[in-house]
């Protein structure tokens, strides 16, 4: 047993099916809109902000927001502890890392919801 | 035929550098890589290498043939040459003891880590355990494992972190005993497992089964491994 603190759930099972989870919402995000965009040629304003203005797609997008962060926490969290072997920087990269991610989370919210 | 050949002996050299040798190769034969080398280390008897029992089951000359792991001894040059050159590495990401041998203690340490014997609390009967043949039949593709490192050697997770993944040959190993009906540790076994390294640094690239010289499948023992965990914990 190899024990970690920095990874985002501690178990790799957890961090392994969190990572195939929110690659479900990410691709599901992705198909919807681009879905929408092909059959919708002629979008004005008013619909695209409308749509974005609805409880579902607003539950939708903050599901996808999360799974952003999580995703690229995950993904990037690996890559740092394949290539980066000083304790220092490894760290300092994780939580810059982390930063950012709270940082687009909070951020996205705030867009989302028009606070 | 032109056969390059990584030498480094830290007595002498500041580095490591490759060698070439031009050899005669006997027509209308195609040799294994290891008799190749056989042939050379008679002109030049410093060339160090690993070798024993020259048919595929000792797994002793595991080494890079033109950028693919795989035993010398089964290997035919025919297969290995390419553009009539023959180019021999040691194992990619372990300690270079001398030319083509390396240092295998990171490899076998991660094997031990996995517990390598069946553990079985339960009193020994009398005789000795039985299997169901369709018990037994499970422990086929990964009892057949050799030890001979090409498929950690191969596996980028293994470079990276060779100290913490277990690598695919000790996952296809661990994946051996939790499948065995004889042992009784399954889940202490999987809580060893359980970490964001041990099982699942493997990617899935399946540079394993590329090069297994068994042709054996560690990328689908490390699959089981993962069903097993999740079944266990949802």
């Amino acid at each position: 047993m190899v024990t970690q603190i920095t990874s985002f759930g501690r178990s790799g099972l957890y961090d392994w099916m969190m990572q195939r989870i929110s690659a479900l919402v990410l691709s599901a995000y992705s198909i919807f809109l681009i879905g929408y965009l092909l059959l919708n040629p002629d979008l004005t304003y008013e619909q695209w902000s409308g749509l974005f203005e609805s409880t579902s797609m607003r539950i939708f997008s903050l599901l996808t927001l999360l799974s952003i962060g999580i995703h690229s926490w995950i993904g990037l969290w690996s890559i740092s502890t394949d290539y980066i072997k000083s304790t220092g920087v490894r760290f300092f990269f994780q939580s810059v890392c982390g930063l950012v991610m709270f940082i687009y989370v909070v951020w996205g919210i705030q867009v989302l919801w028009g606070l | 035929m032109l056969v390059s050949i990584y030498r480094y002996n830290p007595e002498k050299d500041d580095a490591p550098y490759m060698q070439d040798f031009e050899i005669e190769l006997p027509a209308g034969k195609d040799l294994m890589v290891l008799d190749v080398l056989n042939l050379l280390k008679a002109q030049d008897p410093s060339i160090s290498y690993r070798r024993s029992c020259r048919e595929g089951v000792c797994g002793s000359d595991g080494m890079n043939m033109s950028g693919k792991n795989g035993l010398a001894c089964i290997t035919p040059v025919s297969a290995a040459a390419k553009n009539n050159k023959l180019v021999l590495r040691p194992l990619p990401g372990l300690p270079v003891v001398r030319d083509l041998v390396v240092d295998m203690g990171q490899f076998y340490k991660q094997y031990e880590k996995i517990k390598p014997f069946l553990i079985n609390e339960t009193p020994a009967p009398a005789i000795e355990r039985l299997q169901s043949p369709e018990e037994r039949e499970k422990l086929d593709g990964l009892y057949e494992c050799i030890l001979c490192a090409c498929c950690s050697t191969a596996c980028p997770s293994f470079w990276w972190n060779p100290d913490k993944f277990v690598g695919p040959s000790g996952l296809l190993q661990a994946y051996r005993f939790l499948a065995d009906s004889r042992d009784t540790a399954t889940q202490d076994r999987l809580s060893e497992l359980d970490d964001p390294f041990s099982v699942f640094r493997c990617h899935g690239i399946m540079n394993c089964v590329n090069v297994c010289p068994k042709g054996l499948n560690p990328t689908k023992a490390i699959g089981h491994i993962r069903t097993m965990l999740v079944q266990r914990a949802t």
